[in-house]
C-alpha cells in the first residue's frame, strides 16, 4: 500500500459548506427552499413541551388512588393556574375537609389511579433555530429544519470552545508565530472575531472577554490556562456549551503553537468580512470541530488534498506529535512493511523531510495531511 | 444450521474508530486463527455506512489468507463454496457511541442496581440510574429523561408481589418525559420492562402508547434472587432491532450476519464467562480503549461488567488526569517532568486521539497514565460488583465481625487466578513486561494470580462466536487469542512484619534446576519461564504475611509460564511507591532493570 488514510482539518479559501439546522423536535419551518439567509435569519421554531411538576394527590388527601375520581374538581386536559384547588376530601360529616392545589400553572395533564400521582405541564417553552451562515436554504426537512448552504473559506480547529456566534475578522498579529497579547486588543474589537498567532495566554483571553470580543482564533493555548478559564479541568473534548464570555478556536493545539501559514493567510484575506464561529468540538464518535465560515464568492470549488485522504510521495504533512510538533514536512518514502521506533513500537511509519532539510522517520499516525498551497 | 462441521468463520468487530475482521479457519489442531485484518471504521461523513469499513478489514483479511471472501455483487461469501468464502461470518459492533441507556428501579441498592447490572452485562453504556429514592425531585427526574436521549430504557422495581405504586409512579414519570430516541425521530423510544410482575398492567397503562414496551420477566424476583438473563436478552433484542437499524449501513450489515450483531462489550462479557465456567476459575479481565474502561469479573461464579465511561487512553486521556491528579500520574514517570508541558501533551492526545508516541520518555507518559485509568477503573468496579445489597443471608460469627456478606463487593484480589488485559496500551506495549508491569501496578493481584493479554483484541469476536459456537471460540481463545504472560507472586502483609525479614521464599521447580527466591520488602524480580510451560512452586510466606492459603501458611502451586515468566512483587499491597522524588525515580529505575522494562540507551 504506497498511501495511507489520514484525514485532516479542513482549510480552504473555496469551499461549499452546509449546516443543518434542525430543531431537537418536530416543530415549524420558516424558511423556503431557496430563501436567502443571513446569519440571524429564524429558519425553524418548535415549542418544547412544558416542564412537568408531579403531586401526589392521593396521599395529600390521605385516600387510596382508586377514589380520587370523586375527589378532583377539575378534569384531565383543564388549565390549571398555580394555588388552585384541583381535589376536595369530603371529609367526616362535612368536617375535616382536605383541599389539595396546583402546584403549577399549566395543564392538569393526567392522574393516576394505580400511584394516585398527578402530572402538570406548564406552558410550552418556544425554541427558534437560526440560519448561523449567510447562505441559500437548499433542503427543507418539514417540521424539522433546514440545510443551509454557502461558499466561501472555511478554516476548522483543532478544538475549541463555545456557542456559536459571528462578527467581522480582524487579525491583530503580524505573523504566525506571534502570540495574542492583551495589548493588541482594543475596545474596536468589541463583537469582533479576532485572529491571533501562536497562542492567546489567559491574560488576553481575559481581556478580550472584558471588551466583549466575540470570538478569538489562535494557533494554541496552555491546558492550564484553559483549565482556568472554564473553571474546571476539561476532561472530554466534547465541547460547545460553555459559557465564559466568548467563544474560542484554537487551530493547531496546546502549547504554543504557530498557526499555519494558510490558515493565517486566508483569515488575513478575510479580514473585515463577516464570519460565522463556532467553538463546538466532539472528538468521539460523529467528529467536530470548531470551525470559522466566511461566505462570499469563488470560482470553483477547491478539492484538496485533505478531502481526498491520500498520502503518497510528494505530499504536503504536518507533524502533530512530539517530536517536531508542529512543523510541516515533505513525504519522502512511505515503507510499507512496519518498522521499530525509539519505543520498539513496530508500526506503519514514513519519512519525511523538515524544512530544514533534515530529514526524520515517524509513526504515520503522528501526521496529518495539509494543502499549504493557496 | 446443518449437521456438517463449520469450516471457516469471519468475524468482524465495528469499533468507534477501527473495524477488525479474524478469519477462523478448522485445521488439523482444531479451529484456529488463520489471519487478520482492519481499516478505519466508516459510520461517518463521508462514508456513513459501517460495511464499507467491514469491507476493506476483510478484504486485508482476504489478501492475506489467499482466498476470495467477497463476492463480485459485494457482499460477503457464505457458505465457503470451495476455496471461497466461509461458513459462517458475525460481527459486534460498538460503533455510533455504542448502546446507551437509561435504567430506572425502586430501590437505588437494590432493583435499580440490578437493572444496571443487567444493562452493564448486556453491554450498554448506562447514562444515569433513577430510583424512586435517589433524592432527586420527580420533575427533576423527568427533565434528566428528556434531556438524555437515550437508545433504551431498562424500568425494573419492586419484587413479585412487592410495591406496584412506586414502579408505577416511575412508569408514569417515563411517559410524561416522553422521551425520544437518540437515532433518529421516527420511532418510538424501545423501553423494557423488567420489574414486579403485578406491576405490569399499571406500566403497560403508562407506556404502551408512548413508547416501544416489551415486558420481559422481574429481573428481582425476591431480594435473594436476581435474574438478569430475559432483560439482557431483550436488550440485545432490541439494539440490533430499533438502535443498530438507525446507525448508518447497519440494515445491510445485519442482512449479512449469521447471528445477530452484538454489542461489543456484551460480546466481551460473553466469553470471559464462558472461560471462567468452563475452567472454574476467577477471571478479571480489562479492556482499556480510547474513550472507556471496561472492566469485566466473574468471581464466586457471578459476573459482573462495569464501563468507565471516560477513562480512556485517547478521547479521555485528560480527563484521567483530571480525575486521578497530577500526582498520581507522575509517581509512576520515572523522570521529572515539566507540570504545563505534561498538561499539553496529555490536552494534544486528547484532541489528536490517534497519534502514538515514538519517543520513549512519550511511551512512559501514556504508560504511567494507563496505570491511573486502570486503577480507577478496578475501584468503581470493586464498589458496583457485590453481594447482593438487602438480601437475606445467614452468617457465620466470622462474617458478623468483618461486616462481610450483603453488599460486600466479590472482587477478592488474593483469590483472583486469572487477569486478562486487552485494549492498545496493554496488548501494544512493545514489551510484554510493561503491559504485564502495568497490570500489576494498577491492579495490584494478590498472592499468585497468571497474568495474559488479549494479543490483537480478539475477544469480542470471539464472544460473538460463543454464542453459537462455543467449541470453536474457546478453542481459538485458548491458543490464538490470550497471550500468556505467566504468573505474579504477591506476599500481603497482614499485621507486623519484623524488619529486614524476607516476605516469602519461593522455591521454584524450573527448566534448568530447582532454585529458590526470598522476595525482600520492595523488591521486584523476574524470573524466566517459558510459554507453555508448567513450574511448581513452594511458596513459604513470614510470619503475619498471606500469599493465599492465610497468614504464614505455605502452599504449594503450578505456576504457567509465559512471555514475562514469573514476576516476584514485594513491593507490598496498596505498593509502597517512595514519596521522595528521587528515592521513587531510582526505586522505579532498579525495578525497570530487574525486569529489562525499557530499552536502555
Amino acid at each position: 500500500m504506497g498511501h495511507a488514510y489520514t484525514p485532516g482539518l479542513k482549510v480552504s479559501a473555496a469551499a461549499e459548506f452546509t449546516r443543518s439546522r434542525i430543531l431537537p423536535i418536530p416543530g415549524d419551518v420558516l424558511v423556503s427552499l431557496g430563501d436567502e439567509t443571513t446569519p440571524d435569519t429564524v429558519v425553524a421554531r418548535a415549542l418544547l413541551p412544558g416542564n412537568v411538576t408531579t403531586q401526589n394527590i392521593a396521599r395529600q388527601l390521605g385516600i387510596a388512588p382508586a377514589d380520587l375520581d370523586d375527589m378532583l374538581v377539575v378534569k384531565e386536559g383543564d388549565d390549571v393556574t398555580t394555588g388552585e384547588v384541583i381535589a376536595k376530601s369530603k371529609g367526616i360529616f362535612g368536617m375535616f375537609k382536605q383541599e389539595v392545589t396546583s402546584p403549577a400553572t399549566g395543564i392538569f395533564e393526567s392522574y393516576s389511579r394505580v400511584s394516585g400521582q398527578a402530572i402538570f405541564r406548564e406552558p410550552p417553552i418556544p425554541v427558534e433555530v437560526k440560519a448561523y451562515v449567510a447562505g441559500k436554504v437548499t433542503e427543507v426537512m418539514p417540521e424539522l429544519g433546514v440545510d443551509v448552504t454557502a461558499t466561501g473559506t472555511m478554516v476548522q480547529g483543532i478544538f475549541g470552545i463555545g456557542p456559536e456566534t459571528g462578527g467581522p475578522i480582524v487579525v491583530a498579529t503580524e505573523d504566525v508565530a506571534v502570540e495574542l497579547t492583551p495589548e493588541m486588543i482594543h475596545p474596536q474589537h468589541k463583537g469582533a472575531i479576532v485572529v491571533g498567532g501562536a497562542r492567546a495566554p489567559l491574560a488576553t483571553l481575559r481581556h478580550a472577554v472584558e471588551v466583549g470580543v466575540a470570538a478569538i482564533v489562535t494557533g494554541g493555548i496552555d491546558a492550564a490556562d484553559l483549565k482556568e478559564l472554564l473553571g474546571f479541568d476539561l476532561g472530554v473534548a466534547i465541547t460547545g456549551n460553555e459559557d465564559v464570555g466568548l467563544t474560542l478556536v484554537v487551530t493547531e493545539g496546546f502549547g504554543s503553537l504557530a498557526m499555519s501559514q494558510k490558515t493565517f493567510t486566508l483569515l488575513s484575506r478575510a479580514a473585515g468580512q463577516v464570519a460565522s464561529v463556532s467553538g463546538a468540538t466532539q472528538i468521539r464518535a460523529g467528529v467536530m470541530r470548531p470551525e470559522v465560515l466566511i461566505p462570499g464568492d469563488i470560482a470553483a470549488i477547491e478539492e484538496t488534498a485533505v478531502d481526498s485522504g491520500l498520502m503518497d510521495i510528494g505530499s504536503s504533512v504536518r507533524i502533530i506529535r512530539d517530536p517536531h510538533f508542529g512543523s510541516l514536512a515533505s513525504v519522502i518514502e512511505l515503507p510499507p512493511e512496519p518498522a521499530a521506533l525509539d519505543t520498539e513500537a513496530a508500526v506503519r511509519i514514513l519519512t519525511v523531510t523538515l524544512p530544514s532539510g533534515e530529514r526524520v522517520t515517524l509513526p504515520r499516525a503522528n501526521v496529518e495531511l495539509v494543502d499549504e498551497a493557496l | 444450521m446443518t449437521d456438517a462441521p463449520i469450516r471457516s468463520i469471519l468475524a468482524t468487530d465495528c469499533g468507534s474508530t477501527t473495524s477488525k475482521a479474524i478469519l477462523i479457519e478448522l485445521t488439523d489442531e482444531g479451529y484456529r486463527l488463520a489471519v487478520r485484518g482492519e481499516a478505519p471504521t466508516t459510520v461517518e461523513k463521508p462514508f456513513d455506512d459501517v460495511t464499507v469499513g467491514v469491507v476493506n478489514a476483510v478484504t486485508e483479511v482476504a489478501e492475506l489468507a489467499g482466498r476470495k471472501l467477497i463476492g463480485d455483487d459485494g457482499l460477503i461469501i457464505t457458505p465457503q463454496q470451495g476455496d471461497e468464502g466461509v461458513d459462517l461470518y458475525l460481527s459486534t459492533s460498538s460503533a455510533g457511541g455504542g448502546l446507551q441507556m437509561l435504567v430506572a428501579g425502586v430501590v437505588r441498592n437494590m432493583t435499580a442496581e440490578s437493572a444496571e447490572r443487567a444493562a452493564l452485562g448486556a453491554g450498554a453504556i448506562v447514562m444515569d440510574v433513577l430510583a424512586s429514592n435517589d433524592k432527586r425531585q420527580p420533575h427533576e427526574q423527568i427533565s434528566r429523561i428528556r434531556h438524555l436521549r437515550p437508545d433504551m430504557i431498562l424500568l425494573s422495581g419492586g419484587v413479585d408481589g412487592g410495591t406496584t405504586s412506586h414502579v408505577a409512579e416511575l412508569a408514569e414519570l417515563v411517559g410524561a418525559a416522553d422521551p425520544k430516541p437518540r437515532l433518529g425521530s421516527n420511532y418510538r423510544l424501545p423501553v423494557v420492562y423488567a420489574g414486579n410482575v403485578q406491576a405490569r398492567e399499571a406500566v403497560r397503562d403508562a407506556l404502551d402508547d408512548k413508547t416501544a414496551l416489551s415486558v420481559v420477566d422481574n429481573l428481582r424476583p425476591t431480594l435473594d434472587e436476581e435474574n438478569l438473563d430475559p432483560a439482557r436478552d431483550q436488550i440485545h433484542d432490541l439494539f440490533m432491532e430499533h438502535v443498530m437499524a438507525q446507525a448508518p449501513g447497519y440494515d445491510k450489515l445485519k442482512s449479512w450476519t449469521s447471528a445477530p450483531v452484538m454489542p461489543t462489550p456484551g460480546a466481551v462479557g460473553a466469553i470471559i464467562q464462558t472461560i471462567a465456567s468452563q475452567r472454574g476459575i476467577s477471571v478479571l479481565g480489562v479492556d482499556i480503549g480510547g474513550a472507556t474502561t471496561d472492566v469485566f469479573s466473574v468471581f464466586q461464579g457471578k459476573f459482573n461488567r462495569t464501563v468507565s465511561a471516560n477513562l480512556g487512553m485517547s478521547y479521555s486521556v485528560s480527563n484521567v488526569l483530571a480525575t486521578t491528579g497530577l500526582e498520581n500520574v507522575l509517581r509512576w514517570v520515572p523522570f521529572d517532568i515539566d507540570e504545563s508541558e505534561l498538561r499539553n501533551r496529555i490536552k494534544n492526545k486528547m484532541v489528536r486521539p490517534t497519534t502514538i508516541p515514538s519517543l520513549l520518555r512519550d511511551l512512559q507518559v501514556e504508560q504511567a497514565i494507563a496505570r491511573e485509568a486502570l486503577r480507577l477503573s478496578l475501584i468503581q468496579h470493586k464498589e458496583f460488583a457485590t453481594e447482593l445489597k438487602g438480601m437475606r443471608q445467614a452468617r457465620d460469627i466470622s462474617e458478623a465481625f468483618t461486616q462481610s456478606g450483603s453488599g460486600s463487593t466479590l472482587v477478592d484480589m488474593m483469590s483472583l487466578d486469572l487477569l486478562v488485559g486487552s485494549g492498545g496500551v496493554l496488548s501494544h506495549a512493545p514489551r510484554r513486561v510493561q503491559a504485564a508491569l502495568m497490570l500489576i501496578d494498577a491492579f495490584e493481584p494478590e498472592g499468585v494470580t497468571t497474568l495474559a493479554v488479549d494479543s490483537i483484541f480478539m475477544m469480542p469476536q470471539l464472544g460473538v462466536l460463543a454464542s453459537i459456537h462455543e467449541e470453536a471460540a474457546t478453542q481459538v481463545f485458548e491458543r490464538d487469542c490470550l497471550v500468556m504472560l505467566g504468573a505474579c507472586i504477591a506476599p500481603v502483609a497482614r499485621g507486623k512484619v519484623k524488619a529486614g525479614r524476607s516476605l516469602a521464599r519461593v522455591e521454584l521447580k524450573l527448566a534448568d534446576g530447582a532454585q529458590t527466591f526470598e522476595i525482600e520488602p520492595g523488591s521486584l524480580q523476574r524470573i524466566t519461564a517459558a510459554l507453555d510451560t508448567k513450574v511448581s512452586a513452594r511458596i513459604t510466606p513470614a510470619k503475619n504475611v498471606d500469599v493465599g492459603a492465610g497468614p504464614g501458611q505455605a502452599r504449594t502451586v503450578e505456576l504457567d509460564g509465559g512471555e514475562v515468566g514469573i514476576l516476584l512483587d514485594g513491593r507490598g499491597r496498596p505498593i509502597d511507591m517512595p514519596t521522595d522524588s528521587a528515592a521513587r525515580i531510582a526505586a522505579i529505575e532498579t525495578w525497570s532493570k530487574n525486569l529489562t522494562l525499557y530499552p536502555t540507551r
